[in-house]
């Protein structure tokens, strides 16, 4: 028999309840696909989608840059299933096939075995609603998780009324909970001029669409049926002020890139449509090794199938993104927005803090040796590193756990180094995924052999007792607990 | 050839202070670590600065309160603590604490509950008691590590990041370089600092630190209203209120690693075991509860048989000095840079007696000690059941 460290996590978690052969993360196309295939093949699977999200969730603009235009229908979360479960895709032949469908349920984490991990009952996926969480087993898991919103900021970018495409396509399709009335669009390539189109389809009105470079970006056929339909593009703008009242957004300023008169555009609503990004967190988790691919909208799974884990859909790339636009974008808000523009809400981090290095405002004036200091120096002892990044300036480090940062800091990283956004290391994503409570997030089940630390007695024992009749009374009375 | 008279494997905190104490006399010093600075452990830890068990104990409070001045750059250090019980057993055990605090000159008190939860806005019903420890105290790891670098190439110590050290050049009996995929850097002297890769390197040049890595894991909120004092412990959890306002906590359950590489990725995955940081931290702080968890850490750190620091710098080969605290290094870091100077530059330790944290200790070590401590990785003693089995 072989002794085990009590106090070791060998052992302690616990089996899981639930365990299916495949657990299919994500109810977009991919996602059904695979869920589909999987019961095709005579495995029992489950399928969990976090929409409907609550409204305290995409108050923290979870997964999509929903900017507080998500309408109060989302309170009503028994609804909003109901809502969303009929406009799933082939749904009845999902249930037909025996999947069990979670909807309104996320996944925070998900592990399997490795080096340094050994400790797991099986291969388990975190799941939670906003009140609860638990664990379910899988043999297999895909992770279809799709993309979220690239978020760039301008001068009032943090108010409500600013928001991405993919949150408001899903406001508009999914949810039909969308509180706006009349948009502008920032971008001009495929994913904007479709959202504009949508936004018409959907009876609202389009105020203008937004592009930094000198021409619409998309199909050409695309950009005149919306000129057709009445849409002002400006191309060779920028935007640089939300005006915004107590509501959020009610008008948007924008100025020719090359200089020129400000033009003032009333609307309620700034839709962001220049980039999507996959939604790579779970399979950063899962350690999936990611890279940089420019192309496809940043980082992507090396592989598509690494082990029991495939990446399906949008999280495993997308179709027609342009890193080199992306970066067109970067560099017109700094040149027309300068450097007091927050690059980080949350933390109320600006462009300037990132670049010069500034710790927190909380911690006062800074201090006369950190004037030498800033990101050129930073720079001689090694590549830039956005984890770095974070613990020295806070930056990236807030409650939406950087949804509506990440890009953009790398970008900003890229252009303070001045070397390209694919030299920027990804920034890790750590479980929890989603921001939910200590409450919802704690087991419901004992943590048994519970020491603080390692619960190695002689670590504790005074120094001038060591070697003394003393230290068998520490060994036995032990006060760190 | 690149070198200096002192050269430092592992830009963790403790290799940092050195770094900084020997520089702070003019020793030129290299500090070179297989990535970025105190990018391990060093930075993942509770923060917390009261090591009443070591010899260094009486220097970590003289020294902490002056870090933010001597190093000109700031620690985020905040005196004082406060431990939390939330059940007789656990107040009993904290209370022995007062005991061996006052023994060595420093002052606790005992709450009751009602001045607990006063003092600590966010317990609630569940605290029946605390100890508030009227020395100790909390700092930022993160910028820690990062001052102790700043501060020591201000002083003109090279730090080397991305550059892992390969293994130990001898000649004539001495150590006088570390190999890298750069070439050598030559040295007069040695520290390894390297944390859980230490035993490796040491091994190469016949000296024996017996250590054990393993995984150990934190949780952070969102930020909340700061409490009067942020280093508040309790019910089974380390950790404290950042002055951001965050809570970053952990305890429990840790996972022993096999050996690691010398470069490369580490593994550090956090776990489920954060499901029961969160049960535990929301009992801590019920008024807490409603805080959102926004990440995870986890951190390797290696530990002696003992869990005993190992300070020293053994007679053979006379020129290489041993360090590890033995998962306890962030608080001590001070003191323990320092007293890494005094064994480097005078041979002995100037201000405490060390004697006790010597590699001699373990000369009669088994060498399976792991095995029989239970302190091995799941898969090695699975194939050990097997092939008991079988």
């Amino acid at each position: 028999m072989t002794f085990i460290d009590p106090k070791s996590a060998a052992g302690k978690l616990a089996r899981p309840e639930q365990k299916f052969d495949l657990l299919v993360v994500g109810a977009g196309p991919a996602g059904i696909a695979a869920a589909l295939a999987g019961a095709a093949a005579g495995k029992t699977v489950a399928l969990v989608d976090e929409h409907p999200v609550t409204s305290g969730m995409a108050g923290l603009d979870v997964p999509y840059f929903f900017g507080g235009r998500a309408s109060a229908a989302l309170t009503n979360q028994a609804r909003m299933i109901e809502q969303v479960a009929a406009m799933l895709p082939r749904l009845d032949e999902v249930f037909d096939a025996g999947v069990e469908v979670m909807l309104g349920v996320s996944v925070w984490g998900a592990w399997v075995a490795a080096p340094g991990l050994e400790t797991l009952p099986c291969r388990v996926a975190g799941l939670a609603t906003d009140e609860k969480s638990w664990l379910v087993g899988f043999d297999e898991v895909v992770i279809a998780a799709g993309a979220r919103d690239l978020v760039v900021s301008f001068a009032g970018s943090d108010q409500p009324g600013v928001m991405g495409a993919q949150a408001l396509y899903a406001l508009l399709t999914r949810y039909e909970a969308f509180n706006g009335r009349r948009l502008v669009i920032l971008g001009s390539d495929t994913l904007a001029l479709e959202t504009a189109l949508l936004a018409l389809d959907k009876g609202l009105e389009v105020a203008g669409i937004v592009e930094v470079r000198a021409a619409a970006q998309g199909p050409a056929e695309l950009v005149s049926a919306l000129q057709e339909r009445g849409v002002a593009f400006f191309a060779g703008y920028a935007p640089v002020k939300a005006e915004t009242n107590v509501e959020g957004v009610v008008g948007l300023e924008i100025v020719p890139v090359a200089g020129g008169e400000v033009k003032k555009i009333t609307c309620d609503t700034i839709c962001l449509a220049i980039g999507l990004v996959p939604s790579v967190e779970l399979l950063d988790v899962l350690g999936v090794p990611l890279v940089m691919d420019a192309e496809k909208g940043g980082y992507v799974p090396e592989q598509k199938i690494t082990g029991c884990i495939t990446a399906a859909g949008d999280c495993a790339g997308i179709a027609g993104q342009d890193l080199a636009y992306r970066m067109d974008w970067m560099r017109v808000l700094l040149a027309t927005g300068g450097n007091g523009v927050l690059a980080c809400t949350c933390e109320e981090v600006t462009r300037a803090d990132v670049f010069a290095v500034n710790p927190p405002a909380y911690l006062g004036p800074k201090p006369a040796a950190m004037e030498n200091r800033d990101l050129r120096t930073l720079l001689k002892d090694g590549p830039v590193d956005h984890d770095q990044m974070k613990r020295l300036t806070r930056v990236s480090m807030g409650p939406c756990q950087a949804r509506r940062c990440r890009e953009q800091i790398a970008m900003l990283l890229a252009i303070g180094a001045g070397t390209g956004p694919e030299s920027i290391k990804l920034a890790g994503y750590r479980a929890p995924v989603r921001p939910l409570s200590l409450a919802a997030l704690a087991a419901t089940d004992d943590s048994p052999d519970w020491d603080v630390w390692f619960g190695i007695g002689a670590q504790w024992v005074p120094y001038a007792d060591i070697g003394t009749a003393r230290e068998t009374e520490h060994l036995t009375r032990d006060a760190h607990l | 050839m690149t070198g200096a008279s002192v050269v430092i494997i592992g830009a963790g905190v403790t290799g940092l202070s050195t770094a900084w104490w020997l520089a702070r006399e003019g020793v030129d010093v290299i500090v070179l670590d297989k990535g970025v600075i105190g990018y391990e452990a060093s930075s993942r830890n509770g923060g917390g600065a009261t090591h009443y068990q070591s010899p260094l104990f009486h220097e970590e409070q003289r020294l902490w309160p002056m870090m933010d001045e001597m190093l000109g750059y700031p620690t985020e250090y905040r005196p004082r603590r406060i431990v939390v019980a939330t059940n007789e057993a656990h107040f009993a055990a904290y209370q022995r604490i007062t005991t061996v605090l006052g023994r060595l000159g420093y002052h606790a008190e005992i709450l009751d509950a009602k001045q607990t939860r006063e003092a600590v806005p966010l317990a609630g019903e569940t605290a029946i008691g605390a100890v508030h420890i009227h020395t100790g105290g909390q700092a930022n790891p993160q910028r820690t590590v990062q001052a102790y670098a700043w501060a020591a190439q201000d002083l003109g110590a090279r730090i080397l990041q991305h550059t892992p050290a390969l293994g130990i050049e001898m000649a004539g009996g001495r150590a006088v370089g570390v190999r890298t995929a750069e070439g050598i850097i030559a040295c007069d002297q040695l520290v390894v600092a390297a944390g859980p890769q230490s035993g490796t390197l040491l091994r190469g040049i016949g000296i024996e630190l017996p250590i054990a890595p393993a995984r150990a894991e934190m949780i952070v909120t969102e930020a909340l209203p700061l409490m009067p004092l942020g280093g508040v412990d309790g019910n089974g959890l380390y950790g404290r209120q950042t002055l951001r306002g965050n809570l970053a906590y952990g305890g429990g359950w840790h996972e022993w690693m096999d050996e690691l590489p010398l470069h490369g990725k580490m593994p550090r995955q956090s776990t489920p075991v954060l499901q029961h940081l969160s049960q535990r931290l929301a009992h801590l702080f019920p008024k807490a509860a409603h805080a959102r968890v926004i990440r995870s850490w986890a951190g390797i750190v290696e530990n002696t048989p003992d869990g005993r620091p190992v300070l020293d710098r053994p007679a053979n080969p006379g020129n290489v000095t041993v360090a590890t605290m033995s998962s306890v290094g962030f608080g001590l870091s001070p003191a323990a840079g320092r007293a890494l100077r005094d064994l480097v530059i005078d041979g002995k330790c100037s201000f405490a007696d060390i004697d006790k944290l010597s590699l001699a200790r373990f000369a009669g070590l088994d060498p399976d000690w792991r095995r029989i401590q239970g302190w091995v990785a799941p898969s090695s003693f699975n194939s050990i059941s097997q092939s008991q089995a079988a």
